[in-house]
Order: structure tokens, then sequence, then C-alpha cells
């Protein structure tokens, strides 16, 4: 008696519910996306969209006109354009490699010896991760002074002679690639960190009996066991050292002689110092294509992660 | 054996050790030259221990930038941003993982595109868009654009996916709207993804630098990124009160990271480290 009392309760408040036009659990998923559906329309699939369109026309103050292919051929023929590419792509292939595995040594290191103060180890090496890249990169452009920065003061403490950091072109590549290092590092090492920690440890035991030495152990169990973890970290790094702005702009502003010029720094002097909108949506549309080109080869040595 | 052992677990410790110096010092170097004035932070050999110029340091740097208003610009526009944000990223979350409804397929394959697409193709048409709004050097132009945050839904979603239905079910037949469902019985289920979001959230847009520094030009608008970015560009770099803007970005940042400490690493980590 009392159970059917309930059901008509609940069947009159839906009732009351509809005919009040208040949200049903029919139309309240359109109610809940709307704004985000909003939203991405206006700020993200309009942009690029647009951004495309414009990439094949040229904007003189408020006037477009469509000028075909011109922007993109004369992007192949722009020497700044393709020290720009060559430089983002030295900084990925050093220093994506050289930051992963420096972050793998230091979560080895951490996860294998039974530490006393793991958490003051974790906590200390993440510090960087925090920071904004504009701040870091300004400390390390003061650290990083060729005269009387602190990274050349202590050099010289061991005999080495002062090296010309940010002002040519070798060593401001190198310096991008410290800053980077440096804020970056911790972050992945977190990650490998959580990933070293997911992993069986009857597997080493198993290993152990069979009489498998340490290190055999860590390239027969660790690495393959990690491999989702690489390729999470290598992918987002990848994507991440593509998209390259903060540390070369505040560092160098692309300098000394365009050594550190990248994509994305080229894309805000030729839209925003020089309001040439057409030429930068073809350089951004230029990213695009080798940032999808480069996922897709991620994606194909992957398989289906 | 033994001793072999104990010296390996030494070495290991030596170098975690110099590890954590290289990834402190510059920490300590920046706090120390906020204290300092701009010669001392170049003096050979340095003085590496605090100064008493914070307070001359700070007079400049408010003269030069009025840091107070910029300290609120980042600070109202993170808050802002981060809690409408998440709310939206969970509402859209919600939606796609509980609901069926027409569209849905292709809203979430245009979500998952946009992931990939770097997101320096919007900016060009977003500063004609912000131009045409009339919209430079405002607040909203920072918020809006990137509020719909693609990542945070996938985010929201995958974590509301873990919720059994039953709970909808049984909140509906008690006669729970569904609104009412998604705010007293939806989203206090989330409460640690919603925080590992709203700290993802929070930083990207406390850091922002780019998109800032193409919208906001006059001074009493910047944010901390774009006002030290425009300390650099002046033609007498004052590395005091540059130091001192830097250590005060970065300080709120490190007060809470040591606070939430847990919280924030898989925040930062946008949820893919799981503890």
């Amino acid at each position: 008696m009392e159970q059917t009392e309930k059901v008509v309760n609940a069947n009159t408040s839906f009732r009351v519910k509809t005919r009040r036009g208040l949200l049903t659990p029919k139309n309240v998923p359109y109610f809940f996306i709307g704004p985000a559906f909003l939203l991405i329309m206006i700020f993200t699939v309009y942009p690029v969209i647009s951004s495309f369109i414009l990439s094949f026309q040229e904007v003189r103050g408020v006037e477009k006109s469509f000028v075909g292919l011109a922007n993109y051929t004369r992007l192949f023929q722009d020497p700044i354009f393709y020290k720009s590419l060559l430089n983002t792509f030295q900084i990925l292939i050093v220093q994506v490699p050289i930051m992963l595995l420096l972050s793998l040594l230091i979560a080895v290191g951490l996860h294998s010896s039974m530490l006393k103060g793991k958490a003051f180890f974790r906590i200390s090496y993440f510090m960087p991760a925090i920071t904004a890249l504009v701040a870091a990169s300004i400390v390390f452009m003061i650290l990083l002074d060729e005269n009387f920065g602190l990274v050349n003061y202590f050099l010289s403490l061991f005999g080495v002679n002062s090296i010309p950091w940010l002002t040519t072109p070798f060593w401001a590549k190198v310096s991008v690639i410290l800053v980077m290092t440096w804020r970056w590092a911790g972050y992945n090492m977190v990650i490998f960190l959580a990933g070293l920690q997911n992993i069986p440890s009857d597997l080493y035991e198993a290993a152990s009996i069979d009489g498998a030495s340490k290190v055999k152990q860590f390239f027969m169990i660790t690495i393959p066991q990690l491999k989702p973890v690489f390729i999470f970290t290598v992918v987002m790094s990848t994507i991440g050292t593509l998209q390259l702005f903060d540390e070369p702009f505040i560092l160098t502003g692309g300098g000394p002689n365009n050594a550190t010029m990248t994509i994305t720094v080229y894309l805000y002097q030729a839209g925003f110092k020089f309001f040439d909108f057409g030429y930068a949506s073809a350089i951004a549309y230029v990213l695009v294509i080798i940032t999808a080109i480069i996922s897709w080869i991620q994606m194909k040595l992957v398989g289906d992660e | 054996m033994v001793a072999k052992k104990i010296t390996s677990k030494i070495i290991i410790y030596i170098l975690l050790i110099a590890g954590v110096v290289l990834s402190i010092a510059p920490f300590y170097w920046m706090i120390v030259g906020s204290t300092l004035p701009s010669g001392e932070i170049f003096r050979v050999p340095p003085k590496l221990l605090p100064g008493d110029y914070l307070a001359k340091n700070f007079q400049t740097l408010n003269e030069s930038l009025g840091i107070a208003k910029i300290f609120w610009n980042s600070l109202f526009i993170a808050l802002v941003y981060t809690l409408v944000s998440t709310l939206i990223s969970a509402m859209a979350g919600y939606a796609f993982a509980k609901f069926k409804f027409k569209g849905k397929n292709v809203f979430f394959f245009i979500i998952l595109c946009t992931l990939m697409i770097p997101s320096q193709v919007t900016l060009i048409p977003l500063f004609e868009m912000m131009v045409t709004f009339n919209w430079l050097n405002t607040y909203q132009a920072i918020i809006l654009p990137t509020l719909a945050s693609p990542f945070a839904i996938y985010l929201m979603r995958q974590n509301m996916k873990a919720i059994p239905d039953s709970i909808m079910e049984a909140s509906r037949i008690d006669g729970a709207g569904e609104l009412k469902i998604f705010f007293t019985v939806i989203l206090p289920v989330t409460r640690p993804a919603m925080a590992a979001v709203g700290i993802f959230l929070f930083m990207s847009q406390w850091n922002s630098l780019l998109w800032p520094l193409i919208t906001l030009n006059s001074k009493e608008m910047f944010t901390l990124p774009v006002a030290l970015s425009s300390l650099i560009g002046m033609a007498r770099i004052d590395y005091g009160q540059l130091m001192l803007g830097t250590t005060l970005s970065t300080i709120p940042i490190m007060i809470f990271f040591l606070l939430l400490q847990k919280h924030f690493i898989s925040g930062i980590l946008g949820g893919s480290v799981k503890e």
C-alpha cells in the first residue's frame, strides 16, 4: 500500500515538472552540454576554420583579399621560417630524449633504493613544474649572464672559461634546452615514478629466483612495463616542444641571429609585430600539419594505445 | 657484498641530493635576488645571502607596474576562470558520461579533435574577434576563449563514467529534479576529480603568457606573466625588481603546492597519474 503511494507521488511529481516545462531526463543533457558547446563553437571551431580561410588571404588593415596559395609559397621561400622549423626540431630531438632519460634515472633511483624521505625528494623535484615558464626563464636569464651570472661563476671555480650562454647561436639553444629540462624533468619523473610503482613486484621476484641480475631485470622487466608511460611522456613532450614559445621569447627573444626562433615565436612576430595575419595563419596551419603528421607517426608506432 | 651495497646506496643518495640542489637553487637565488639591488645580483664573487633591498625593490616595482593591481588581475582572472571552467566541464562531462542524446557523438568527436589541434591556430581569428567585440584589455578576453577546456571535459567524462547509474535512478525515483541530482549527488562524488581539474586549470591560467600578451596592452590590465615580460623589454632592466616580480608570481603557488601537494601533483599532471 505504502509503495503504490510512493510510485503515484513520484509519477505526479514527474508530471508536474513536464507540465511546467522544467528539465527532464530527456532534455537535460542539452542543458548540461550547452555552455561548453557554445563556447567551443565560438572560440575554437570558428577560429580554426576562419584561420584556414585567412591563410589564403592577404590582410591590409580591414581589407581582405584572396591570394590563393601566395602565403604558403612565400612561406616555403622564407629562410627565417626554415630556420624556425630547423631550430624547433633540433631542440626537440636533443631536449626530449635527454630530459626523459634524466627523469627515468631519477625515478629509478628514487624507486629502487628504499630511500628515507622519498616524499621530500618527490616534492623537491616537482617544484620547478609549478613555476610559470616566464618566471623560470627570467631566473635563468639572470643565472646564465655571460659576465656576471652565477652559472659562469661556479664554472670558473672549476677552471671553465666563461660561456656566452645567451649571446651565441649554439649556446643560446643550449640555454633554452637547459631551462626546458629544468622545468619539465621533475614533472616527467613523477609520471615515471607512478609507472614504476604500478609494476607488479612478483615479476621481479620471479626474475630473481631465475637468477636474473638487477641490470638484466631493468631491461627485461622495467623498460617493457613502462612502455605506455614512455609513449605518453614522449607524445606530450613532443607536442609541447613543437609549440615552444615562452622560454625563447623571454630568454633570447628568438635571437641571437634567429638561433632560437621557433615556429610559435615566428608566428607571434608575423601576426602581432607585423600584423601580417594571412601569413601568420599559414604558419599556424603548417604547425597543425606537422603536429598531425607526428601524432600520426607516433600512433602508428604504438598501435592502438 | 654488503659494503658494495652501502656504497652504491650512498652514491645514489649523493646524486639525488645534487639533483635536488639543482632543482631548488634557482628558487633560492630568485628569492635572494629580490632582496638585492640590481648591481649586487651581478657581483663577482656573488653574495649568496639575502640583502636589505626588498622594500626598495618593492617600491620601484610598484612605481613601474602598479603591482597590487597586476596581482589582483592575475588572481581574479585565474579564480573566476577556474570556478566557471570546472563547473562547465563537470556539466559537459556528466552529459557525455551519463546521457544519450542526439549529436552526442559528433560533439564528442569535435572535442577530441580540438584536443589535438595546437591552440596557436586560433590566435589570429580570436584576436580579430576581440577587436570586433571591443574586448582588448578586458578580463573576459582572457577568460572566455579557453573557458570550455576540451581536456577538462574529457577528464570529467572519464571520472563521471565510474559513477553507477543506480545512484541517479534512485534519486529520480525519490522525486529529485535533474539539477538537484547533479549538484547534490553527482558533484560531491566527483570532488577529487574536480580538485585536480581545478588545480590544472588554475595553473594553466596563472602561468599563461601568449594569449594575454596579445590581448592586453595597457599596463593596468596586465597579468603577472605579461608584466614580467614587459619588464624585460625595458631599455634598462632593473634586475632587483624583476627578481621580486618573479618571486611574487611564484610564492603563492609554492605555498599552495606545499599545502596540497598530492592534489597538486595529480592536478598538474592532468589527473594522468593516480595515486
